[in-house]
């Protein structure tokens, strides 16, 4: 659920040109592999609970925690990915060229790897913590670390659907605004950003997913308390140790909400 | 933590034999069954000529050290059997056994984790072998000056325990309350591990945990021992699983870990005897 992929970039398979048979079985297993989880999962849910137990107080404080955090990490997305996905994408620099792969090592990170490297960074012994102290500042165990956690993992996501949008896209239209006397800033904001405008929509959208299903580097880095860092996804995990019928039943929301996302993406980057 | 986890059950696997034949193992990159396979020309007991049998044995992690080494003694004294350890959360090893795990032997953290495991029919006759009682974890040199479960009150304290749906967290909450204190703790973990994580990264001034966590935390922990642990001693309870593959082996297995020996070596990690 967790291991959402960035959408392809160009969607254009219009054309099978001689596609093998035998393909289909492995194609169709594949998918199987995918799908039967989720539909076994829906048959383990106890329907008649299901109202009850998702609307608990935990559950509904939790999914509550989980949908705010992952909007905020969306925010923080943006507001770092757009200008991480321009640089990388516009930029000759071959210092960047090397850097690039780099941004997308919290993708293939475990998430418990990226909580170690949080807490080395942000915990009270890590490399800031000693400044952060200093200034009163303690970013564990506070809903700051959930989102910092969540944007640390989400941030990928974006940065990459963005990117590739923008190289896809080309330069011309921004070369020629900037030839008629428009400003960088104006350039970017009348023509570079609204032609990757589905792009920008479908990598917020992944990175939003991907925030809402992050487990391992929030139990790390941030802990798990009822209301404060006690996202969705740590609800179910506790839940599992009593109540298996609610951590099933909380399972389902999380990949309703998760599959309605990726929708949402998908429908967009289709409609580029 | 899964990871934690899966990483112990690896060593674990290997650990009881001889680090030549595991290093001949992990260099063939085989799995499981090759590895069993390997042990059978022979183990601790060297007695070439036996067939190997395999006594699967489900414990809980705090176990993890103490029926290490009574697995091994179990081992050299039984030639031709090979134990195979796999160490969880009691919640996930009932499961497990629920879900039909192949397992000869259980030993759980608590009782309530067990009497799962009895009204379903699943075990016979569980016999507690043992008893942990809580303590508090600092970091080493106890840097927030912690001497005792009243100082765990203080706001200004970061404070890790497990959650209450945990068997630490019930216990913690059950002192708590014997002693009228009202924690707030900074996170509720979901195990024992890592409470004791944190607070050995020295990202909690304080945590609830089991006398026998410290004992395992090395240099990176201390212990404050508090009289009102009392109120919630764990009791471990041990029990061969009704179908068993190996019933005889698995009663000899529950009766070394109620011997003179097996407590000897629970006491060496810091467990007490049962209190009755």
């Amino acid at each position: 659920m967790t291991s959402a992929r960035p959408a392809a970039h160009g969607a254009s398979s219009e054309v099978a040109v001689g596609l093998p048979r035998w393909a289909y079985v492995p194609a169709a297993l594949g998918g199987l592999l995918v799908l039967l989880p989720l539909v076994a999962m829906a048959t383990r849910v106890d329907w008649g609970d299901w109202w009850s137990l998702v609307t608990s107080e935990s559950a509904r404080v939790a999914l509550g925690l989980s949908l705010r955090t992952a909007a905020a990490s969306t925010v923080v997305c943006l507001v770092l990915g757009v200008p991480m996905a321009l640089v990388l994408a516009r930029s000759g620099s071959r210092v960047l060229r090397w850097l690039r792969p780099l941004v997308l090592v919290p993708l293939v990170l475990p998430p418990v790897v990226g909580g170690i490297a949080l807490l080395s960074t942000f915990g009270r012994r890590g490399l800031l913590g000693g400044t952060l102290e200093v200034l009163g500042l303690q970013v564990a165990f506070t809903t700051v670390a959930v989102v910092i956690a969540q944007t640390f993992v989400a941030l990928p996501f974006l940065v990459v659907s963005l990117e590739g949008a923008l190289r896809t896209a080309g330069s011309r239209y921004d070369v020629v605004a900037a030839s008629l006397g428009a400003r960088p800033t104006t350039v970017l904001r009348r023509v570079t950003l609204p032609l990757v405008g589905p792009g920008l929509v479908s990598g917020a959208v992944l990175s939003f997913a991907r925030a809402l299903g992050e487990f391992g580097a929030t139990i790390t880095f941030a802990g798990s308390l009822q209301g404060t860092t006690r996202t969705l996804p740590l609800e179910i995990y506790l839940a599992r140790e009593v109540d298996p019928d609610a951590a099933v039943a909380l399972s389902s929301v999380l990949v309703v909400v998760a599959v309605a996302v990726i929708g949402l993406a998908h429908g967009r980057g289709g409609a580029r | 933590m899964t990871v934690a986890l899966a990483g112990r059950r690896a060593r674990t696997t290997s650990g009881t034999r001889a680090p030549r034949r595991v290093a001949v193992a992990v260099a063939l990159g085989v799995g499981a069954a090759a590895t069993t396979a390997a042990c059978s020309s022979g183990d601790a007991a060297g007695d070439d000529g036996a067939a190997t049998t395999t006594l699967t044995v489900f414990a809980a992690a705090s176990l993890t050290e103490a029926f290490e080494q009574v697995a091994a003694d179990f081992e050299a004294a039984h030639a031709g059997v090979d134990v195979r350890l796999s160490f969880a959360g009691s919640s996930d090893l009932v499961a497990q056994v629920q879900q039909g795990a192949p397992a000869d032997v259980l030993a759980s953290a608590d009782t309530a984790t067990m009497d799962r495991l009895v009204a379903d029919d699943l075990v016979d006759d569980p016999r507690v072998f043992a008893t942990n009682t809580l303590t508090i974890a600092v970091p080493a040199g106890n840097p927030a000056g912690v001497t005792g479960l009243a100082d765990l009150a203080d706001p200004a304290l970061t404070l890790v325990l497990c959650a209450p749906e945990v068997p630490c967290g019930a216990a913690s909450a059950r002192v708590a309350e014997a002693a009228g204190l009202d924690l707030a703790p900074d996170s509720e973990e979901q195990s024992v591990t890592d409470v004791l994580g944190k607070v050995a990264a020295g990202e909690a001034d304080a945590g609830l945990v089991y006398v026998t966590d410290v004992a395992r935390g090395g240099d990176a922990v201390e212990g404050v021992a508090f009289p009102e642990a009392a109120n919630a001693v764990n009791t471990y309870p041990v029990a061969a699983v009704a179908d068993a593959a190996q019933p005889v082996l698995a009663a000899e297995f529950v009766d070394a870990v109620l011997s003179p020996e097996g407590r000897a070596v629970l006491a060496g990690v810091g467990f007490a005897p049962p209190s009755s």
